[in-house]
């Protein structure tokens, strides 16, 4: 079988899933839905002068859904609001295949390993879940996407 | 396909399989392993050979033009009503209306009979099992008319708590609305008592038979149903063509669902007057190739004959289910005793869809979602399952194919 999706790092994240939980006094947060397939994740972001101190997700989802989630809460950790949502783009770009991680400067760095979902288009969606979530919470206009 | 319906030799599957190009066709460089049937059946050499020959040589329009084309096609179109008539024991071909599938075939009910029929107060009862397509027409048809929904309950095996009938069924209940065969989980509902005890009520009864009518024999004259609607496409037919059977004099009693050519007697400015059914029902130029196609799709399980196809999935299923119940950590989603050749299943600690991918990549085709029946899964208690569903051309092999598959998801996962 081929596992090109199914890397150890994202099935590792998925069995062990960073800063997963509630955050108190969080300041930002927005829950994310996906009734397809029923993944369903919130993120809570602790913002302080547009600095991003603290990134926590819980939820429930796929593999790919849940390393995602882990995996972007540690790589927006110490960014600002501005940097985070530049990510969310340059990931975002990468899963629909619109950006070639590989041959591009980017900042995604580890996230790289989500380039191979492009290949999956039903699974899009599962990887930029959590990413819709915290672009909405940064953005503060509702506290609630859904990718249907 | 030689077999006849008449011997009881087993079915022979390589013979078969021969009849469907789409299994020669590898997928991400392995041989497919088609467990969607279930979804969408795949299509069986002597279907694609009609709608090619009638797209191709015999192409005209239906019930309208004088010229020879037109009167042929016209013709064709009507023997696959004689043959859909047959197919289900129907009374006469008056009561069997094309429609573009089993969603369009309840629709049709819900709106033309439901918006004239149902009043305040009334009842339809329909099952804890259904797919959306039995649930949401009903849904609305309440909406617009005041009448109640109610759901008959089901047990942990997936099967019908037929005792609740005793207080469901009552004299507010209009019609019961249950499927034959659940797509979801298998389960093979007691359609016969459910009519039998509807109809004591005076309830009418619609069967939603789009998962039976590719398994197993139907009788509406034995099953004394009201309405019953199954789709094209799962039974090795094409895609945008159903039928939907109804009691003639049923029928009669309703309005068209949608109105333009075809469906009337004579148009003035003034007012129109319908035409009879079942053409009242089917408005518009239709699906002609797709009728007819359907017609050899139906010649094609005849051929077959559906003893040898429900002992065939009969084998399958058990020995399916023999092989998934041995792999731990690995739950079935259906148990009912009387099931027919779907195994649903979750597995602990692995989504439907990473299970979905991964076997994909490995051949083998199964769905991986909630299968359009919500209600079901929030049931038991999950998002999602994995399921194979299994049809004539499958083998104990695909099915090795499956635990096999299962067990390399599982390895990945605990590595
Ligand atoms: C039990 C059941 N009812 C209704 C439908 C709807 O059929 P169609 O999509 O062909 O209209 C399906 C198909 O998924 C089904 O399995």
């Amino acid at each position: 079988m081929s596992f090109d999706l199914y890397q150890q790092v994202i099935l590792d994240h998925n069995r062990k899933p960073r800063n997963c939980g509630a955050l108190e006094g969080h300041t930002h947060t927005c829950h994310g839905h996906n009734p397809l397939c029923g993944d369903d994740y919130t993120v809570y972001l602790k913002v302080t002068n547009e600095q991003i101190e603290q990134v926590t997700f819980e939820g429930n989802g796929c593999a790919i859904s849940k390393a995602s989630a882990s995996m972007m809460t540690q790589s927006l950790q110490g960014k600002n609001i501005d940097q985070a949502q530049a990510l969310f783009e340059e990931f975002h770009q990468m899963v629909l295949g619109n950006l070639d991680a590989e041959s591009t400067e980017t900042q995604l760095g580890k996230l790289k390993i989500f380039q191979g979902v492009r290949a999956f288009p039903s699974r899009v969606k599962c990887a930029s879940l959590s990413w819709h979530a915290m672009h909405t919470a940064l953005t503060q206009k509702e506290d609630e996407v859904s990718t249907e | 396909m030689t077999a006849s319906t008449t011997t009881n030799d087993p079915l022979s599957v390589e013979e078969i399989r021969s009849d469907f190009p789409s299994l020669t066709v590898p997928m991400h460089g392995k041989p497919l392993v088609y467990l969607d049937s279930a979804a969408t059946t795949l299509k069986p050499r002597p279907v694609l050979e009609t709608i090619q020959e009638f797209y191709g040589h015999r192409y005209g329009t239906v019930r309208r033009a004088v010229y020879g084309l037109s009167e042929q096609a016209t013709a064709a179109f009507e023997r696959t009503r004689k043959t859909v008539t047959r197919f289900i024991n129907a009374p006469t071909s008056r009561s069997i209306v094309f429609t573009k599938g089993t969603t369009e075939s309840i629709n049709l009910v819900a709106s033309s009979w439901g918006k004239t029929h149902l009043r305040p107060g009334d009842e339809v009862l329909i099952s804890a099992m259904e797919h959306h397509a039995n649930i949401v027409p009903w849904q609305l048809a309440c909406e617009a008319t005041g009448a109640q929904l109610r759901i008959l309950p089901m047990n942990s095996s997936g099967e019908l708590l037929t005792e609740e009938l005793d207080t469901l069924l009552n004299k507010r209940t209009r019609l019961v609305a249950v499927t034959g065969l659940s797509n979801a989980l298998g389960t093979i509902n007691p359609i016969q008592e459910i009519c039998s005890r509807a109809h004591a009520q005076g309830s009418l009864v619609l069967i939603d038979a789009a998962q039976m009518a590719g398994h197993m024999a139907i009788d509406v004259q034995a099953l004394d149903c009201d309405f019953l609607a199954f789709s094209g496409h799962k039974v090795f037919g094409p895609c945008g063509v159903g039928v939907l059977y109804g009691k003639p004099e049923i029928l009669e009693t309703m309005p068209p669902y949608q109105s333009g050519g075809d469906m009337i007697r004579e148009v003035t400015f003034e007012k129109t007057t319908f035409a009879d059914i079942p053409v009242r029902f089917e408005a518009g130029t239709p699906a002609i190739v797709e009728v007819i196609g359907l017609g050899s799709a139906l010649e094609y399980i005849h051929s077959i004959g559906f003893e040898q196809i429900g002992a065939h999935e009969k084998d399958l299923l058990r020995y399916g289910t023999d092989l998934l119940e041995q792999i731990p950590k690995l739950r079935l989603i259906g148990t009912a005793a009387h099931k027919s050749s779907i195994l649903a299943f979750i597995l602990e600690d692995v989504h439907a869809h990473d299970i979905g991918t991964i076997l994909d990549q490995a051949g083998i085709a199964i769905r991986a979602g909630h299968h359009c029946a919500q209600p079901t899964m929030k049931f038991f208690g999950v998002a999602a399952t994995s399921r194979a569903s299994l049809s004539i051309y499958n083998s104990r092999e695909d099915l090795d194919a499956l635990a096999l598959a299962i067990d390399e998801v599982i390895t990945l996962f605990r590595s």
